[in-house]
């Protein structure tokens, strides 16, 4: 039996195997963002009701934004819980912005009925505030500290419980570098 | 009732294949001959139940079934009953029912074909074949069902991703499979040698024709893809070194390379255990191929829908490389004793040397591939490599081979002599550097493309100088004149004058590749109405925006006036489709081809206020329609080497 050259195979072979099922542990899209703990990018967008908010205007506040489509299954299901939140939320110093994405007017104001949504919500309708914020699909959920700075990013579907936990450490101006995850559905 | 009957086929067909893995063994046991009898019915059993499955599909799809959850994913009432037909192929699970079939079909003929011939090895080349049958059925039959119907049932269907709506559709899909499935032929070939412990020349010849026509398919499914790129995704390129391009990609180099190794150990029995090495990595990385675009670990502009048959891919794969390269080592000993190389020029060396540069070429691409993977396992960063890497390594390794392409047909075997040479290459080396020259006056002066169309010249040169010669003998012996004399050397050495052919059509190709890559301009400017820009020769005016309704999406489309060199070649109109479902508009990119450049026209933009304003992308690309050209000579060329033309017994089968 040449075990010899079985051996030497089988060390050629099993690294090649053991990195492809590496492969499985990780998300190939998943890049740590570069924005967290930097400053948010500014942006005026234009609200449902025709309003207009900045960015610059929610300075001392910590702000939870959110980017979403009426189309994407895991905003849907995120939704309600958003809602529950905001209306739990009383604290004056924090505030909700939800950022209709790659999305029709009509199909998105039909969805903010649908699911009773109070919170301001606008249109990104050039998707220019996307880019910026280096979104890759939705929903994705940036939290941003009293002085402008991104404290955390969320990609994916979140819950009630980490928005509020999020938003208060983001009020202390804690950061957390490392992305969480939920379930997502891409934009390009 | 059609998903009933399709899953059911796949069922009993996954029973039979399994029938199939176990009877050589009993058989060979035994000694009895039925055996070989019985493990070509499993295989008859498999093809007829696959066959009835795959149709039960295709009735799924054009009689629009919604029951059937993949035919509603994948049609709507609305498309039209071609694309009805291609959703076969258009998601996951119909592709590896497809790829189930081909293979079933390529089986049957490897058993037909051989009834009367090979009946010691056959037994274990069909086992071959069951297995990897036995694999792709368990997938469909219980990962990732075709089959799996949905309730309720849905009123009308999703449809295909729209850009999957293109005649291209019927083509590059499955040419691509067939190359891949074709692999497998020579590769149960090499595996029953081994199984028996036979291993001299009689699976290689045995397959040569398989082996050329899996690689005439690999080659037309690359060609198509990028052709379909090109034409269709509206971006001026044809290739993008995505990894799922890499994938289509990576068995052809291997496979290339086997093309050539096969020939030394025909005649010298040199290379056993590197052809062998071959064949195992060309089959694996056909599987591998499917486990990359499918398990998503890697990031990719094709989309690709993945799931848990990645997982399973990747278990196959090690089953695959395991077992193979397991029983080549164990069988090493039988390997042994092989002749040396008699001089370093010779074609044996010469064919080396391309098999060092196309395993190279290979590793290369292996390694950008998995590059994101590798650095986040060392490093723990995502690094990605892309165009730049690729090109900066395979260009001079390519050049290498075109220049190998021109000697290695040429040279003789063992030991070339110094008479040898100086008949063969000198007048084309001569010829080849008066090319170079006249395109260094042509102000063509970058080393890398002077240095790439002066080989290529070499290698076009040495073909017609070596067959002119060859006609001159015909002349002198048989009086022939250039046609017949033609038709006899191709009819008396089929394998010689297809390669040159073939060899002719790659040069072709190289020709466009590196004539795009170096030479290709590129402008994006915003116009207003009659005004122009120049690019190169060509003078393009912007003559207005129009915007109407279709069915599906409204179209803004562009016209502008294009000149060449002062002459009119028509008006080109660009447009953009505002699909209701999708934000970002779709391009229709138009280009107008012409045998020294293609002009190549995208719409990027228009101000919506201003109607007589518009953002024009317009690039020059030289000698892109060559590679298309190229693409042809290979069929032609395949054609002559591997077409029963009335020469069995001169060239040997």
């Amino acid at each position: 039996m040449p075990w010899r050259r079985l051996l030497i195979t089988l060390a050629i072979i099993a690294p090649i195997l053991w990195l492809l099922a590496f492969g499985f542990q990780r998300d190939a899209r998943y890049i740590n963002s570069p924005l967290i703990a930097k400053e948010a990018a500014p942006f005026t967008l234009t609200m449902f009701d025709g309003r207009k908010v900045t960015l610059q205007e929610l300075r001392g506040k910590a702000v939870f934004l959110n980017f979403w489509a009426s189309w994407c299954v895991p905003c849907r299901a995120e939704a309600k819980d958003l809602e529950a939140a905001w209306q739990q939320i009383k604290d004056k110093n924090m505030v909700f912005v939800g950022v209709a994405l790659q999305d029709t007017e009509k199909d998105s104001r039909a969805f903010l009925q649908e699911f009773n949504v109070t919170y301001p919500n606008g249109r990104d309708d050039s998707g220019k505030i996307a880019v910026n914020y280096g979104v890759w699909g939705v929903p994705e959920s940036f939290f941003i500290d009293p002085q402008g700075r991104i404290t955390y990013k969320h990609v994916g579907g979140i819950g009630a419980p980490l928005v509020k936990t999020k938003l208060a450490e983001a009020l202390q101006g804690i950061v957390t570098a490392k992305e969480g995850q939920g379930e997502s559905q891409s934009v390009r | 009732m059609t998903a009933l009957i399709g899953h059911t086929s796949i069922l009993l067909a996954f029973s039979l294949a399994l029938i199939g893995i176990v009877i050589p063994v009993i058989g060979s046991r035994r000694d009895d001959a039925r055996y070989l009898a019985y493990t070509r019915l499993a295989i008859l059993g498999q093809f007829v139940l696959v066959t009835l499955a795959a149709s039960s599909l295709i009735y799924g799809l054009v009689t629009t079934d919604f029951s059937i959850k993949y035919v509603a994913f994948n049609t709507t009432r609305a498309t039209p009953i071609y694309y009805r037909v291609t959703g076969l192929w258009g998601a996951l699970e119909g592709s590896l029912l497809l790829w189930e079939w081909i293979l079933i079909i390529f089986s049957g003929i490897v058993a037909w074909v051989y009834r009367d011939r090979h009946r010691e090895m056959m037994p274990w080349v069909l086992m071959i074949f069951s297995i990897v049958s036995a694999f792709f059925l368990g997938v469909v039959a219980f990962v990732s069902n075709p089959f799996e119907t949905i309730f309720p049932i849905p009123p009308d269907g999703r449809g295909l991703n729209p850009l999957l709506e293109d005649a291209n559709m019927m083509t590059h899909p499955p040419l691509l499979y067939t190359g891949f499935v074709g692999l497998t032929v020579p590769y149960a070939f090499a595996m029953a040698a081994l199984i028996r412990g036979k291993v001299d020349e009689g699976w290689i010849v045995a397959t040569r024709r398989w082996t050329i026509t899996a690689w005439f398919f690999l080659t037309m499914g690359n060609l198509v893809g990028a052709w379909w790129s090109y034409h269709v995704l509206g971006w001026g390129g044809y290739w993008a070194w995505d990894p799922v391009e890499n994938a289509a990609f990576m068995p052809w180099l291997p496979a290339t390379a086997f093309l050539h190794s096969v020939q030394v150990q025909e005649r010298r029995s040199m290379l056993k255990v590197w052809n062998l090495s071959l064949i195992i990595i060309a089959f694996s990385l056909t599987i591998f191929g499917t486990f990359l675009t499918r398990s998503g670990i890697l990031s990719s502009i094709h989309a690709f829908s993945s799931g848990p048959v990645g997982t399973v891919f990747l278990a196959f794969l090690a089953f695959v490389l395991l077992s193979s390269f397991g029983l080549l080592a164990y069988r090493s000993d039988q390997l042994k004793g092989q002749p040396e190389l008699d001089s370093m020029v010779s074609r044996e060396s010469a064919f080396l040397l391309n098999n060092i540069v196309l395993v190279s070429a290979l590793f290369t691409i292996f390694l950008g591939t998995i590059f994101p993977l590798l650095s986040e396992a060392v490093a723990g960063v995502q690094v990605s490599v892309g165009a730049p890497y690729f090109n900066s390594v395979i260009v001079p390794l390519f050049l290498l081979l075109v220049f190998l392409m021109g000697v290695g047909p040429i040279i003789a075997w063992r030991k070339a002599s110094w008479d040898n040479l100086k008949r063969n290459f000198l007048w084309p080396a001569a010829g080849s550097l008066l090319v170079g020259a006249i395109l260094f006056g042509w102000k063509i002066r970058d080393f890398l493309p002077l240095l790439g169309f002066t080989l290529l010249a070499f290698v076009a040169l040495t073909i017609f100088y070596d067959t002119a010669l060859a006609l001159r003998a015909r002349r002198r012996i048989a009086g022939e004149g250039l046609l017949s004399g033609l038709a006899t050397l191709a009819r008396r050495n089929q394998r010689r004058y297809g390669g040159f052919i073939v060899h002719l059509g790659v040069v072709l190709i190289i020709m466009g590749i590196a004539g795009s890559m170096t030479y290709s301009l590129e402008r994006e400017v915003t116009l207003a109405l009659k005004e122009h820009l120049t690019l190169g020769h060509y003078l393009i005016q912007f003559e207005g925006l129009k915007g109407e309704q279709q069915p599906t999406h409204f179209r803004v489309e562009g016209a502008f006036r294009v000149f060449h060199g002062g002459d009119e070649v028509g008006v080109l109109s660009p447009a953009l489709k505002f699909f209701p479902t999708q934000q970002s508009p779709v391009g229709r990119a138009v280009h107008r081809s012409s045998i020294s450049d293609d002009i190549y026209l995208i719409l990027s933009g228009f101000s919506e206020l201003d109607k007589n304003q518009a953002t024009l992308k317009v690039l020059v690309r030289p000698l892109v329609v060559w590679i298309w050209i190229g693409g042809f000579v290979i069929v032609l060329g395949t054609l002559v080497a591997i077409l029963p033309l009335g020469s069995r017994i001169e060239n040997g089968g």
